[in-house]
C-alpha cells in the first residue's frame, strides 16, 4: 500500500500567512511556536520541533490513542489535531505529567502496577486515565474500559493498565 | 580481548554508544565503558560481561528485550551467581559490535538459552574471583563466597575485596565453564523475586527512547513508497510533483521509490504528492481462496512427523466410532501498535543501523551485502520498537533506511505509515489440518491422524527476503521463512496409534516470517479442539478424558490446578444450562519445554452470535520461575493477544494487495473485551527455566472453542470466530 497520503487541506504549500507564531501553555509554560504549516499535525510539533517524545504515532487516524495529549484538559489525538487549532489552549503532554523520579500520582500507579511490556502505548494509556480520573475519581470497572476503548494494545496489557487505573482511584483492584 | 586498554579507549567507545541520544534514566546502572576491543565470543566470559572498577557490571546479551521482561530477568540470573543486586547491573542489548550472537530473539528462548548462558558466564566468573580472593588471602576456595558484592571469608574474619578489586577493566581472559557450579535454589536472594522491570518508569513517563525518538545530527526522514500492488514495478516518476515541499528529494532505485525531507511533515507531504505510475499486477490469491487453494498445492514434498502403531487399523476397525474435522487458521499480521522505523548512517565506508530487529546478529550479513560492504563494517544496534511478537515491519524499515543512507549520504529515519505496518509486514502463515480420530467401544482413543497443510521453510535461509533489496533489484536469498509450525501436531496424551503427516506448499499467499509461538496455536486449536470433540463423542468430562491418558505428574498438575482454580466440576458438555460455558485445553509446548493448562469461561449470544469471554484460568510450569510477576504479565499478554487472534483477526487481501490496512478493517480485542484473567505460576526452583513468551498462547483457541461448544453446541473449526460463524455453527434449538 501507498503511504499515507495526507488530507488535501495537509499538502497545501506553506503560504505567507502560515510564516508566523502561535502561542500556547504547553505542560503548564507559556509557549511560542514557530509555525510553518498550520496544517502540520501537533504530534509531529511535539515530536520533532519540541523534543516531546513521550505521545508516540501509531496510526495517524485517531483509530489507536498512541499520541493521546490533553486539550484544555480533555483528552485528544495529538495526530488529529492541526497545530493552528492549539493556538491559546492548554496542551499537556505525558512528560507535563511528571518524570521518572517525581511520577504523577497516575503514572506512579502504572509504575506500581508493571502496567506496560513494549509500552508504547502506554503513555496514551496514561494520558486517557488522567482525563478519565479528572471526570470521574472513583470510575467503575466497566467506566473505566468504557474510558479507554478508545486506547489499543497489542502486548495485552490491558488487565494491569486496569489495576493500575483503580489503584489510581484508590479503589479495589480487579 | 587486548590485554591493555587504556580508560581514555574504554571512554571513547563508551561515547560512541551513547552519541546522538540519552539514554533513558533508570533506576539500574548504565553502561559507563566499553572496551573498544571487546570479545564478541561465546566462549568467552568476556563476552558476556564486564566488571567495572566501582563493582559495578556491565552484561553484553544477544537477546533483546521486546517487552518480555529479558531486561530484568537475565540481570536477575546474572546478579544471582555474582552476588550482587541487580542495581549494579547495566546491560547491552543486540548490538552486533559488542553482543554476543547468541540467536535471535525468537522461540521463547530468552531466558531458557539467552539467560541461562549468560548465567553461566556469571558461574563461571563468580569461581574465578573466589579463586582470586582466596589465593590473596591463603584460604581455600570453598571458604570464600561473594556477598553484597564483596568477596569474603565465609568466617567473617579477614579481608574482604570488591568484585571490582580483583579484575582489572581487561577482563577474564577465561573461557565460559559450561560446568562451573550454580548457587543452589535453596539460596537465591534474587531469581524468584518480583523484581520490578527497570524499563517500566520511563515508558510511563514519555522519557524512554524508542527507535522512534532516536535522531542524529543532519538526518533526513524518509518515507518509502510501495507499489499499489504485490509485484508492481515502477514504469515512471514525476519528481517535480514533490517540488511544492522545500528540500524533498526522490530516490528511486529500480521499484525502491522513497522520498527524504529534513523535517518529518514534510517527508509526509511529498510522499503524498509524488505522482507515480506503476505496472499492472495482481499476482495474489484473495483472503477467501486460501482454505481452497491449501489443498491445491502446488507441493514440495510430504513428510510423516509421527508414526506410531497401527492407524489405519483402528481408523478401519468397524467396531470403532470415527470422527473427522478439519480445522483452518488464517493469515494474521503482528499488528504492532508502532509501524515500525529505524535510523540509519552509512559512511566511510561502514554503515550503522539502529533497529528494533529481533536479530540484529542474524540480518548483519544480508544488510552487508545489500549495502555492498563487508560484514565487519556493518554494525546493528538494538533499540527497542513497538513490540512485535514475531518479525513484523522492523527489518524492512531498517533496510528503507539503509538504502536511503547510502544513497544520500546522510543519516536516515524511515518510518512507516499505519497502512505500510498492517499492509506489508510479514505474515503469519495459514495453516489447514484434517484430523480422524477412532474412539473403541470403551470410549478409548484407540487411533489418530493429522494431516496438515502448511507451507515449506527453504532450507538453509537466514533471514525473510527484505522488502528494500527486492524492489531495488539488489540480490538476495529467496524463499519462506515460517518459524516451526509443525510441532504439536499430535496429541499429548497416551494414544496407542498416532500418524502425523504434513503436505508441504511451495508458498505462502503473502510473504510469510514468523508470529508467536510459531504453528503452535493453530495446530493445538485443532488437536485440542479434535480432543474435546472425541470426549464428547465419549460423554466424557473433557477434564476426566484427558486426565486419563497423562502419565506426566506435570501435565496432570497444571491441568488439575487450572480446573480447581475454574471450580470445575465434572460433567459431559454441552452446558445444560446454555448461553455460558467452559472449556479446557492443554499443551506441552513442543513435547519438550512448558507445561499449559488454560480454562476458560465465556458467554454466547446465541441471537447475535457474540462471543464474551469471561474469564480465563492459566496454570504454568516453565520450570524454574525467574521473575514471578515479569512472567504473570507475559502470560497475560499471550492470553489476551490470542484471544484477540482467535476472535477477530484474519488479513484480508484482494488480487492485488493487503486491504486490511488499519485498525478499522484489521480490529483487535480492545477492553470491553478483556477477562479476567488469573495465571497460576508452577515454580519449579530444581528444573531448567524454559519458556515463558509463547506457550501459554498455544491452548487459548481450544479452550474457548471449548468453552463456545459447551455454551451453546456451536464446534468452531475455522478463525476468526466471528458472529457469522458461531450462527452458522449452532445446532437447531431443540
Amino acid at each position: 500500500m501507498p503511504a499515507t497520503p495526507p488530507s488535501k487541506a495537509r499538502t497545501k504549500a506553506p503560504s505567507p500567512a502560515s510564516q508566523r507564531t502561535i502561542s500556547l501553555s504547553l505542560n503548564g509554560t507559556a509557549t511560542v511556536i514557530a509555525v510553518t504549516d498550520p496544517n502540520q499535525p501537533l504530534l509531529y510539533v511535539l515530536r520533532n520541533q519540541l523534543g516531546l517524545t513521550g505521545a508516540k504515532f501509531g496510526c495517524g487516524k485517531g483509530q489507536c490513542g498512541a499520541c493521546t495529549i490533553l486539550i484544555d484538559n480533555e483528552p485528544a489525538r495529538a495526530c488529529q489535531t492541526p497545530i493552528a487549532a492549539v493556538a491559546d489552549k492548554r496542551v499537556t503532554t505525558i512528560e507535563g505529567l511528571g518524570s521518572v523520579k517525581a511520577p504523577h500520582p497516575v503514572q506512579a500507579a502504572f509504575i506500581a502496577e508493571q502496567a506496560a511490556q513494549c509500552g508504547y502505548c502506554a503513555t496514551g494509556m496514561v494520558m486517557s486515565s488522567v482525563a478519565l480520573l479528572a471526570r470521574i475519581p472513583k470510575p467503575s470497572l466497566d467506566e473505566a474500559k468504557r474510558a479507554l476503548s478508545g486506547n489499543l494494545c497489542r502486548c495485552g496489557t490491558h488487565q494491569r493498565i486496569l489495576r493500575a487505573v483503580m489503584r489510581a482511584s484508590g479503589s479495589a483492584q480487579p | 580481548m587486548t590485554a591493555a586498554l587504556s580508560r581514555r579507549d574504554l571512554l571513547r567507545t563508551g561515547g560512541v554508544l551513547l552519541v546522538g541520544f540519552a539514554l533513558p534514566a533508570s533506576a539500574l546502572a548504565t553502561p559507563s565503558s566499553v572496551p573498544r576491543a571487546k570479545t564478541v565470543d561465546t566462549t568467552e566470559v568476556d563476552g558476556f560481561l564486564a566488571i567495572h572498577q566501582d563493582g559495578s557490571v556491565t552484561i553484553f546479551c544477544g537477546k533483546v528485550d521486546l517487552g518480555q521482561g529479558l531486561r530484568i530477568a537475565i540481570r536477575q540470573m546474572a546478579a544471582e551467581e555474582l552476588g550482587i543486586g541487580v542495581e549494579r547491573i547495566a546491560m547491552i542489548e543486540g548490538d552486533t559490535l559488542l553482543t554476543p550472537d547468541q540467536g535471535p530473539t525468537v522461540g521463547s528462548t530468552g531466558v531458557m538459552k539467552g539467560g541461562v548462558q549468560i548465567r553461566q558466564a556469571a558461574a563461571t566468573a563468580r569461581q574465578a574471583l573466589i579463586r582470586l580472593a582466596a589465593e590473596r588471602q591463603d584460604l581455600p576456595a570453598d571458604q570464600v563466597d561473594i556477598v553484597d558484592g564483596e568477596v569474603r571469608p565465609r568466617s567473617g574474619e579477614g579481608r574482604s575485596f570488591g568484585i571490582g578489586d580483583l579484575v582489572g577493566e581487561a577482563g577474564f581472559n577465561l573461557k565460559l565453564d559450561p560446568k562451573a557450579p550454580l548457587r543452589p535454589p535453596a539460596s537465591y536472594r534474587v531469581v524468584g523475586k518480583p523484581l520490578p522491570r527497570p524499563d517500566v518508569p520511563a515508558k510511563i513517563t514519555g522519557r524512554h527512547v524508542y527507535v522512534h525518538d532516536f535522531t542524529l545530527p543532519g538526518m533526513l526522514h524518509g518515507r518509502v513508497i510501495r507499489p499499489p500492488s504485490v509485484g508492481a514495478t515502477l514504469t515512471s516518476v514525476d519528481e517535480a510533483s514533490v517540488r511544492p515541499v522545500k528540500g524533498a528529494r526522490v530516490i528511486r532505485l529500480r521499484d525502491f521509490l522513497a522520498v527524504v525531507a529534513e523535517t518529518e511533515w514534510d517527508a509526509v507531504r511529498a510522499a503524498g504528492l509524488l505522482k507515480a505510475q506503476w505496472s499492472d499486477s495482481a499476482p495474489l490469491m484473495g483472503h477467501a481462496a486460501v482454505r481452497d487453494a491449501m489443498k491445491a498445492g502446488p507441493f514440495v514434498g510430504r513428510d510423516t512427523l509421527v508414526n506410531t502403531g497401527d492407524v489405519a487399523g483402528a481408523l478401519e476397525d468397524s467396531d470403532a466410532k470415527v470422527l473427522r474435522a478439519e480445522y483452518f487458521w488464517p493469515v494474521q499480521s503482528h499488528a504492532s501498535m508502532g509501524p515500525s522505523c529505524a535510523v540509519a548512517e552509512v559512511k566511510g565506508g561502514s554503515a550503522t543501523i539502529w533497529t528494533a530487529s529481533q536479530a540484529t546478529h542474524r540480518f548483519r550479513p544480508a544488510f552487508a551485502a545489500m549495502l555492498g560492504l563487508p560484514v565487519d563494517r556493518v554494525r546493528l544496534i538494538y533499540l527497542d520498537g513497538s513490540g512485535c511478537y514475531g518479525m513484523n515491519g522492523h527489518d524492512d524499515a531498517a533496510a528503507d533506511a539503509a538504502l536511503l543512507a547510502k544513497a544520500t549520504g546522510k543519516p536516515v529515519r524511515v518510518q512507516w505509515s499505519r497502512e505500510d505496518e498492517l499492509g506489508w509486514d510479514p505474515k503469519g502463515p495459514p495453516q489447514l489440518l484434517a484430523l480422524e480420530g477412532a474412539l473403541g467401544s470403551d470410549g478409548q482413543v484407540t487411533g489418530w491422524r493429522t494431516e496438515m497443510w502448511l507451507p515449506k521453510a527453504t532450507a538453509g535461509l537466514p533471514n525473510v527476503p527484505l522488502l528494500a533489496p527486492q524492489s531495488a533489484g539488489i540480490g538476495q536469498p529467496m524463499g519462506l521463512i515460517t518459524g516451526l509450525i509443525n510441532q504439536n501436531g499430535d496429541p499429548p496424551y497416551a494414544v496407542p496409534a498416532v500418524e502425523v503427516t504434513v503436505n508441504w506448499l511451495a508458498d505462502a499467499p503473502l510473504r510469510p516470517s514468523n508470529i508467536r509461538a510459531p504453528g503452535k496455536i493453530a495446530n493445538t486449536f485443532a488437536v485440542e479442539g479434535f480432543f474435546d470433540e472425541l470426549c464428547v463423542a465419549s460423554g466424557l468430562d473433557s477434564l476426566f478424558g484427558r486426565l486419563r491418558l497423562l502419565r506426566d505428574i506435570r501435565a496432570i498438575k497444571a491441568l488439575t490446578r487450572a480446573a480447581a482454580l475454574m471450580s470445575w466440576r465434572p460433567r459431559p458438555a454441552p452446558n445444560p444450562i446454555p448461553g455460558i460455558g467452559r472449556g479446557i485445553a492443554y499443551v506441552h509446548y513442543k513435547h519438550s519445554e512448558t507445561y499449559v493448562a488454560i480454562a476458560m469461561e465465556v458467554a454466547v449470544d446465541r441471537d447475535s452470535g457474540k462471543i464474551t469471554p469471561r474469564r480465563v484460568v492459566c496454570s504454568h510450569d516453565c520450570g524454574l520461575v525467574i521473575n514471578p510477576d515479569a512472567l504473570k504479565l507475559q502470560i497475560e499478554g499471550a492470553i489476551i493477544q490470542t484471544l484477540s487472534r482467535t476472535l477477530l483477526e484474519e488479513v484480508a487481501f484482494d488480487a492485488k494487495a493487503v486491504t486490511s490496512t488499519d485498525w478499522a478493517s484489521y480490529p483487535i480485542l480492545g477492553f470491553a473485551d478483556i477477562p479476567e484473567i488469573m495465571v497460576d505460576l508452577i515454580d519449579q526452583p530444581d528444573l531448567p527455566p524454559l519458556g515463558g513468551g509463547e506457550a501459554a498462547a498455544t491452548p487459548v483457541p481450544a479452550a474457548l472453542a471449548n468453552a463456545v461448544f459447551d455454551a451453546c453446541g456451536a464446534r468452531l473449526r475455522t478463525a476468526p470466530f466471528t458472529p457469522d460463524r458461531v450462527k452458522a455453527a449452532l445446532p437447531p434449538p431443540a
